[in-house]
């Protein structure tokens, strides 16, 4: 196995990095570290502002929700129907903790702790309420414990409305601060001195910043996320997953699986929910609706369940189509119709209330089409897990066994 | 009996005790009310039914029904735009155009409902689990779309045709409004307890929702049978969106979706599968919501509903008349 023996081990050498790059995740992960160092540079080169980053900013965090998810719905197999309920609840942890808010509150006197730190409050809060909810809750059959995290997304963002003394209510909490880089980061690359390598790193005016952010948590929710799976405890859920009973039976503790899927999905959403309102700086409970827990439940079905890569490619595209694209579409449309000659379907007569009215208004049916002709084109997902392909290859297999058997039989 | 379920017990009776005190209190109010609380109730019913019966047979949570029911009343209040239909006073052509609108929205909507089932579900039937969920939600969205490009974002007016008569007993005022949605609610609930109980095709969707391969062993066409599910859902929920219309006066695109979300709670907590159930469910659900706005307030309704569903749950997973069953 030594370079002693001469052509071969070079030979093997050069089949193992074959290997590596024909597999899929390995790739995967190459070409989206790539676009992600080369994006911020092309883009603001390409279009001279930072409007571009700012979106991948805000795919970010949807990225960071899905792997989240995905750790619930993908690895452990359990429907979580309200997971912008966590999301929110990291969301107001930061917000409230981090923001003058509380000074009009009954407790007058506003809370600023260090974003570094309450990050990982908000992923805490996020993950103890997660345990709370399915701690009397995950012994139910799956479908039901779908329908407990549905109504449990319902409620938290009406009691953020309905406890307005506190949360400002249908108002949002606003000027939430910004997070703030330990000073021995602040050297002299990052200053107004000669000697800078990137522009100045602050958080206050530069999407930049919160954008290299956002990478590094998604690189570290991958590293926690990968390592997950391949534990004892990513085995134990993919056993729960094909077969709860089966699982059981083999000495796995299935409640306290089920309950650290949730909780550790939880506190991924708890994570994203304080980057997205450092981010954003403003929460109020309209972000965190029923349409969110879809949004991201979308992303990972979408993506292939159970598949790192896969939701996170996933979470981009939807995020492209819903966030991108399809508003942006009926500006396109009216720019469209006005180079090719049909500038006067523009303007509103009659019952036509214009083209850009129209096809804004065409916007819901096109998004339930795409989502629907995906899933009908690829019900197992953009890049389904290896695992359950073959799962599902070996099920077929078997069925198609079963009906020959049959019909010799007859 | 078990822990859970006295957990049960005792928060129903409390539940009745709390509204008991309330009754004696003030007699006038809580019948008020309890009748504004039997009619929402009665249109709940309808809707959690055709939820009830889809998830019976083929446990998916149809995200698109209550799409399905808000779009009956845009149909239903199209075709009542074609007659010269007199509001304010019940004429000859008002009875006529109510007889003839309830089957007409009713077979458009079973025939919309079974081609959204052919396009969005049939082809997942093997396909993982969460598919042909994923579809139902863009099924719904996709419904929503067309409502809000026929007839745009504002709400939208059902023409009252229904006499106006009204009455006060004894403090509680009703009209023949609250009456119609009940008694014809009432009558589909029987029909289709007939249908479901006494004829071929119900026996057909009993098997197939208690075993489908056996069924197709019984030489039950399985495809007809779940698309026949669908139709009759969405008869149900054609006369809810229709009574809907006529009991509110108004519609909007995306009144489904939270109607639907809390039909739906109506159908877990009668216990899902089960369709009496769904309809005692859906009259439990209105009269809690009912109660909730007037005894706590509007905007605590939603938690307080969501609450109940997650209390049925946790206390009894399988709703009130649902039984038991062993993991599949």
């Amino acid at each position: 196995m030594s370079n002693a023996a001469g052509a071969r081990p070079s030979l093997r050498e050069r089949l193992n990095i074959r290997q590596r790059i024909r597999d899929r995740d390995t790739a995967v992960y190459g070409v989206l570290i790539i676009v992600a160092l080369l994006f911020p540079l092309v883009t603001i080169y390409a279009t001279g502002g930072t409007a571009l980053v700012s979106h991948a900013t805000r795919a970010g965090y949807w990225v960071l929700l899905a792997i989240g998810l995905n750790v619930v719905v993908g690895f452990a197999g359990l429907l979580d129907l309200g997971y912008a309920a966590f999301f929110a609840i990291g969301a107001y942890t930061y917000a409230l903790l981090a923001s003058p808010q509380l000074a009009s509150s009954p407790a007058h006197h506003a809370i600023h702790i260090n974003f570094w730190i309450l990050i990982f409050g908000s992923l805490l809060m996020a993950a103890l309420f997660g345990a709370v909810l399915g701690f009397p809750t995950l012994r139910l059959r799956g479908d039901y414990l779908a329908i407990v995290t549905l109504g449990f997304g319902e409620i938290v963002p009406q009691l953020f409305y309905n406890f307005d003394q506190w949360t400002g209510g249908i108002n949002a909490v606003g000027l939430i601060d910004q997070p703030l880089l330990p000073a021995w980061i602040q050297g002299p690359w990052s200053g107004d001195g000669d000697f800078k390598v990137v522009s100045p790193f602050n958080f206050n005016t530069d999407p930049v910043a919160y954008y290299v952010l956002v990478c590094f948590l998604i690189a570290i929710a991958v590293l926690l996320v990968t390592n997950l799976y391949r534990s004892r405890l990513g085995r134990a859920w993919m056993a729960i997953r094909e077969d709860e009973v089966a699982a059981a039976a083999m000495g796995i503790n299935t409640v306290t699986t089920k309950l650290l899927a949730f909780g550790i999905g939880a506190s991924f959403s708890g994570f994203a929910g304080a980057y997205y309102a450092a981010d954003v700086a403003l929460v109020s409970p309209d972000n965190f609706l029923f349409i969110v827990s879809i949004t991201v439940l979308v992303m990972v079905v979408l993506g292939g369940m159970g598949n790192i890569t896969g939701v996170i490619v996933g979470a981009l595209v939807m995020y492209y189509l819903v966030f991108y694209l399809i508003p942006g579409l009926p500006e396109n449309a009216t720019s469209l119709a006005s180079s090719i000659g049909l500038g006067s379907l523009n303007q509103s007569s009659g019952d036509w209330p214009g083209l850009g009215e129209e096809t804004q208004r065409l916007n819901f049916i096109i998004y339930g089409a795409i989502l629907v002709g995906m899933m009908l084109l690829r019900p197992q997902g953009l890049l389904p897990s290896r695992v359950r392909e073959q799962e599902l290859k070996h099920a077929a297999v078997q069925e198609e066994e079963a009906a020959v058997e049959q019909l010799h039989a007859t | 009996m078990s822990l859970p379920d006295y957990g049960f017990y005792i928060l129903c009776g409390t539940a009745v005790i709390l509204l008991l005190t309330e009754a004696v209190r003030d007699t006038t109010n809580f019948a008020q009310t309890l009748v504004f609380g039997l009619t929402q109730g009665a249109i709940f019913a309808l809707v959690a039914l055709g939820y009830t019966m889809v998830y019976g047979i083929i446990e998916l949570i149809n995200f698109a029904h209550g799409d399905v029911f808000t779009l009956s009343a845009y149909v239903g209040t199209t075709i009542l735009g074609l007659f010269a239909v007199n509001e304010g006073s019940f004429t000859a052509l008002n009875l006529a155009v109510l007889v003839i609108i309830f089957p007409v929205v009713m077979l458009i909507m079973g025939g919309i409902n079974v081609a959204i089932e052919r396009v969005a579900y049939r082809p997942l039937r093997n396909a993982p689990r969460l598919a042909p969920l994923i579809t139902a939600i863009g099924m719904s969205f996709f419904l929503e779309g067309v409502m809000f490009l026929w007839k745009g974002p504002a709400t939208v007016h059902f023409p009252n045709i229904l006499p106006q008569w009204t009455t006060t007993v004894a403090g509680v005022f009703f009209g023949f409004k609250d009456i119609f949605v009940i008694v014809t609610a009432a009558i589909l609930v029987a029909l289709l307890a007939f249908f479901i109980n006494r004829t071929r095709l119900g026996k057909a969707m009993r098997a197939t929702a208690q075993d489908r391969d056996a069924a197709q062993l019984m030489g039950i066409d399985i495809n007809r049978t779940i698309a026949a599910t669908f139709f009759i859902g969405a008869l149900l929920a054609g006369a809810g969106g229709i009574i809907y219309g006529l009991y509110y006066g108004t519609v909007y695109y995306q009144l489904g979706f939270r109607t639907g979300l809390i039909a739906f709670t109506a159908a877990v907590f009668g216990g899902i599968g089960n369709i009496p159930g769904a309809a005692i469910g859906g009259l439990i659900i209105g009269l809690t919501a009912a109660f909730s706005d007037i005894y706590i307030g509007g905007r605590w309704t939603q938690v307080v509903i969501f609450g109940i569903l997650i209390g049925v749950l946790v206390f009894r997973p399988t709703g009130l008349l649902g039984m038991r069953v062993p993991e599949k």
